[in-house]
């Protein structure tokens, strides 16, 4: 039970997270905040041509929120803007709706599926969103996000 | 406690039998919720089956059944802190109404520009934010009296702080992080000495030690029931009378006024000068039950929990890399550790798994977590039916926790 949370998959990408850089001249970025246990975030895109060329993020979280910010900078690399959504509206479900439980089979998003297990542990999906929320309100346009 | 004593007080609380994801419940987060025991939940359901009506109001055999009931509450309360008499014991919804009501009414009424309000570094945020607003409004400043590195009180940084300046000095009786058990009596004489009024948050200390008001002479102690085996949603303020009846009303309307035009009103006595509105009936006759079930096995409690308070420092000592916030000497069963780099939650989480119920977080103290160098921590915390084979699931589920981040 435990196995399905803190997979492989989470733990390494906690240990050693990708793209946790600053980017110097984003087009986009903005901090995200968990105010329940102390998370800070701070992410940055570089959109041109509504694609989104490069995304990272700085900041400090438990192995959950860590790892879903660092396979989330994976996942949406190269994406358009509007996939980029997309994907975060079935990541989203995927952790809440019980009926989307098999979020991503297709390649180069089944890395995701690793989050599925967060569903049992409601109490934790903020953490596993917090990153996406962020990048969602910097592409919005909005510098802040908390998940309160 | 022998035994078989634990075993008969373990069956009182019902929830204790439920299995979390097919494991034991071991609950270890009374700091943020003590369990309720049979006898105070058949109390408040006896309460409605049998007795309900509103309070001070009919003049039928219920409403007097109800009063007599919620006024012999008050008075258990009045007994268990040694009060001088009941109407000193206000009811409140907890804790943070009851330090919200001292802040606003007697901090509005009696702070002037360039007074002090002395707080602890280890305060909860019920006791800082009142204050802080109470300050805004008043012009008067915050001093904050810093706590050493095993998570005591500075005293002789206090004893520094504290001039005629200070007018309240708001401090926790035991702190909800570090377990650390403060002087309150030697803080009310000092403060005392300097004219200083003091309030305590007693939110975490009563259902564990023994409180006599008026021998420590404290001004103010804030209550929170469902802390101490009674039911949520209810607590109290004990204030002297002489303050007391100094104070303005914090809330209006009815039940608190001796007599109403359009023109004005005059206030009733205390303690219903503080209570306005239909109380919270039913769980303040709750909390009774629960003080008529803790205060003859208080000592014995406290015995028992300190034991396991030895007994989980030394189990938790034992695994490496794990870090105890608050080694106070005689301090009470609140353990808060962190882990490596292993955040708090994803401890709480894999704990869960394991059926160990333990709370993650700033704890709603903030300032603390800064001065710890922290931004969260995980604690356990222990009541009276708590038992060593509760730490031996937390030792080994923490274990548990090396074991998934390859510790
Ligand atoms: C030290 C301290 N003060 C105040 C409170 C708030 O008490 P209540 O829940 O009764 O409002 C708590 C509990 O969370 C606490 O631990």
């Amino acid at each position: 039970m435990m196995s399905e949370l803190y997979q492989d998959l989470i733990l390494d990408h906690n240990r050693a997270p990708r793209n946790r850089r600053v980017i110097e001249h984003p087009s986009h970025e903005a901090d995200g905040h968990n105010p329940l246990c102390g998370d800070q975030i701070h992410v940055y895109a570089v959109v041109r041509d509504g694609v989104v060329e490069d995304v990272s993020f700085v900041g400090q979280g438990c192995a959950i929120s860590t790892a879903s910010a660092s396979l989330m900078t994976e996942a949406l690399r190269g994406r358009t803007v509007e996939e980029a959504e997309a994907i975060f509206k079935r990541f989203h479900a995927m952790l809440t709706d019980d009926a989307a439980i098999d979020g991503f089979p297709e390649d180069g998003l089944d890395k995701l599926q690793a989050f599925a297990g967060v569903r049992e542990y409601p109490m934790r999906v903020k953490c596993a969103t917090l990153a996406w929320h962020t990048l969602h309100a910097a592409l919005a346009g909005d510098g802040r996000v908390s998940t309160e | 406690m022998a035994l078989a004593a634990l075993e008969t007080i373990r069956d009182q609380f019902p929830i204790l039998k439920e299995t979390i994801r097919g494991k034991r419940l071991v609950y270890l987060d009374s700091a943020a919720s003590t369990q309720k025991p049979d006898v105070v939940i058949d109390t408040i359901s006896d309460y409605y089956r049998h007795s309900h009506a509103n309070v001070h109001r009919g003049v039928h055999a219920l409403s007097q059944r109800a009063t007599d009931q919620f006024e012999n509450a008050r008075r258990l309360l009045q007994g268990f802190i040694n009060a001088r008499e009941d109407a000193e014991v206000i009811f409140t919804k907890g804790s943070t109404e009851a330090i919200n009501l001292v802040a606003a009414s007697w901090g509005r009424t009696f702070l002037q520009p360039g007074d002090r309000i002395m707080l602890t570094e280890m305060e909860h945020h019920a006791n800082i934010v009142p204050w802080q607003v109470a300050a805004q409004q008043t012009g008067a400043e915050i001093v904050v009296v810093p706590i050493l590195d095993d998570g005591s009180l500075d005293m002789e940084a206090m004893a520094k702080l504290l001039d005629e300046r200070v007018k309240m000095v708001g401090v926790t009786h035991v702190s909800n992080v570090l377990g650390t058990v403060n002087p309150i009596a030697e803080i009310t004489r000092m403060a005392h000495a300097v004219g200083a009024k003091v309030l305590v948050d007693g939110a975490q200390a009563l259902g564990h030690l023994r409180m006599d008001v008026q021998a420590v002479g404290v001004d103010f102690y804030t209550m929170a029931s469902h802390k101490m085996y009674g039911p949520t949603g209810i607590g109290a303020l004990y204030g002297r009378r002489e303050l007391l009846d100094a104070m303005p009303p914090y809330q209006l309307g009815g039940g608190m006024i001796r007599s109403v035009t359009f023109e004005k009103a005059t206030y009733a006595a205390l303690p219903d000068k503080f209570e306005p509105g239909t109380p919270n009936i039913a769980d303040a006759i709750g909390l009774g039950a629960a003080i008529e079930f803790l205060s003859p096995r208080l000592e014995e409690a406290h015995h028992l929990e300190s034991d396991l308070t030895h007994y989980s420092h030394e189990r938790l000592s034992e695994i490496p890399g794990l870090k105890i916030h608050g080694t106070a000497p005689g301090k009470a069963g609140t353990i808060s550790f962190t882990m490596a780099d292993v955040h708090p939650h994803d401890i709480g989480t894999i704990l869960d798994s394991e059926g160990v119920a333990v709370r993650a977080g700033h704890h709603c103290c903030q300032p603390l977590m800064a001065r710890l160098g922290v931004a969260a921590t995980a604690r356990a915390s222990f009541a009276l039916y708590n038992t060593r084979d509760d730490i031996d699931a937390l030792a080994l589920a923490l274990r548990r926790v090396r074991e998934v981040f390859g510790l």
